[in-house]
């Protein structure tokens, strides 16, 4: 049995050590807000924080996760209030959506430690995919959330 | 009794030409103990030249992609055996281990990822660019690992870091995202650090 803390609150999951992180949140923990893509920590869909820091979690082990705060897209604010998730909104950036749940993962690592990010801060950091191109959205509105 | 004394001084010597490195290289050739006058010339001549043919050794390891790719002097590491750049724009970032937002610990854990095939081992980092090995023919890299303007080590400074995870991950790099396993560097872990620490031993001289 493997012990968690997950947006707060600890949970036990009886999986092995190896098994993916991504697997866990959307299996044995229901959160399915984030997203299988490429399987191989590539794409970014599957972003979470450990510890705050941005990672991949289909390429991340759960063992490696115990005694580590593990945070996903449910568990980034309450009622949606993350200057990101307004600056979201309001910039219409989904479109079909499924990798928006990452793209704010990582937005949110990258504010947490660049406040005012440059476009090319956000070039570098902001690698994950998203095939209906909404990459201009999202570093507009980046730049919405910065300093917020 | 005689004999003794010599090798007493001998390990002195060794001893004391392993602390002064890096540049130690002249001052261990001129303190090697002159006691024994039919040997002292042909052990320093041989180990001159042994040295530098060890080096030579350890260039082959250092020249693979396994190190060579983040021991590189661009702003983002390599991969891949064809050394191509990393992909997804990774970057060196202000720290050696990526972009703000984006760490190489974004993506690589403490281990390799067998579900993944994502590399990995403890402080998954790039060396300093002041450490750029590309392009470096053996003996200048050779002196590079002796300059201190490039991060140079000493004896047991260059012995702790291969002891490391990430420079044994050369050595168990695990399969890509295929299923392929990484190739590895053209001598074992253990024959590597052998000959490296021949080669410190015998004055860690340098190839032209």
């Amino acid at each position: 049995m493997i012990s968690l803390v997950v947006n707060g609150q600890r949970r036990s999951v009886n999986v092995e050590p190896d098994t993916p992180l991504l697997w866990v949140i959307r299996e044995q923990l229901g959160l399915t807000g984030t997203k299988y893509g490429c399987g191989i920590a590539m794409c970014g869909a599957c972003t979470v924080h450990v510890d705050g820091q941005a990672v991949r979690s289909c390429s991340f082990p759960v063992g490696s996760a115990v005694g580590r705060r593990i945070t996903t897209i449910e568990g980034l604010s309450a009622n949606r209030s993350h200057p990101l998730q307004k600056a979201w909104i309001a910039t219409q950036v989904p479109q079909c959506g499924y990798c928006q749940s990452g793209m704010l993962m990582a937005a949110a690592a990258l504010l947490s430690e660049k406040p005012r990010p440059t476009d090319a801060d956000i070039d570098v950091a902001m690698t994950n995919i998203c095939r209906c191109g909404t990459y201009e959205r999202i570093r507009k509105a980046i730049h919405a959330a910065a300093g917020k | 009794m005689q004999r003794q004394a010599s090798k007493i001084t001998l390990a002195a010597v060794l001893a004391m030409c392993l602390l002064s490195l890096p540049g130690g290289e002249r001052l261990c050739a001129a303190q090697i103990p002159t006691g024994d006058a039919s040997r002292t010339p042909r052990v320093a001549q041989a180990s001159s030249a042994d040295s530098a043919r060890l080096f030579q050794q350890m260039f082959a390891v250092f020249e693979h992609p396994r190190c060579m790719n983040c021991h590189t002097g661009e702003a983002f590491p390599r991969q891949g055996d064809d050394r191509h750049r990393h992909t997804m724009n990774v970057t060196r970032g202000p720290a050696n281990s990526g972009a703000a937002g984006l760490h190489c610990s974004t993506c690589h854990q403490s281990m390799n990822q067998t579900a993944s095939g994502v590399p990995g081992a403890s402080d998954w980092h790039l060396a300093p660019a002041r450490m750029a090995w590309v392009g470096l023919s053996p003996g200048q890299l050779c002196r590079a690992l002796r300059n201190p303007a490039k991060g140079a080590m000493s004896p047991d400074q260059m012995l702790s870091h291969f002891a490391t995870g990430l420079i044994r991950w050369g050595w168990d790099p695990g399969k890509n995202g295929h299923g392929q396993a990484r190739t590895t560097p053209p001598m074992s872990y253990s024959e590597f650090i052998g000959v490296t620490t021949r080669w410190i031993e015998s004055g860690a001289k340098c190839p032209e």
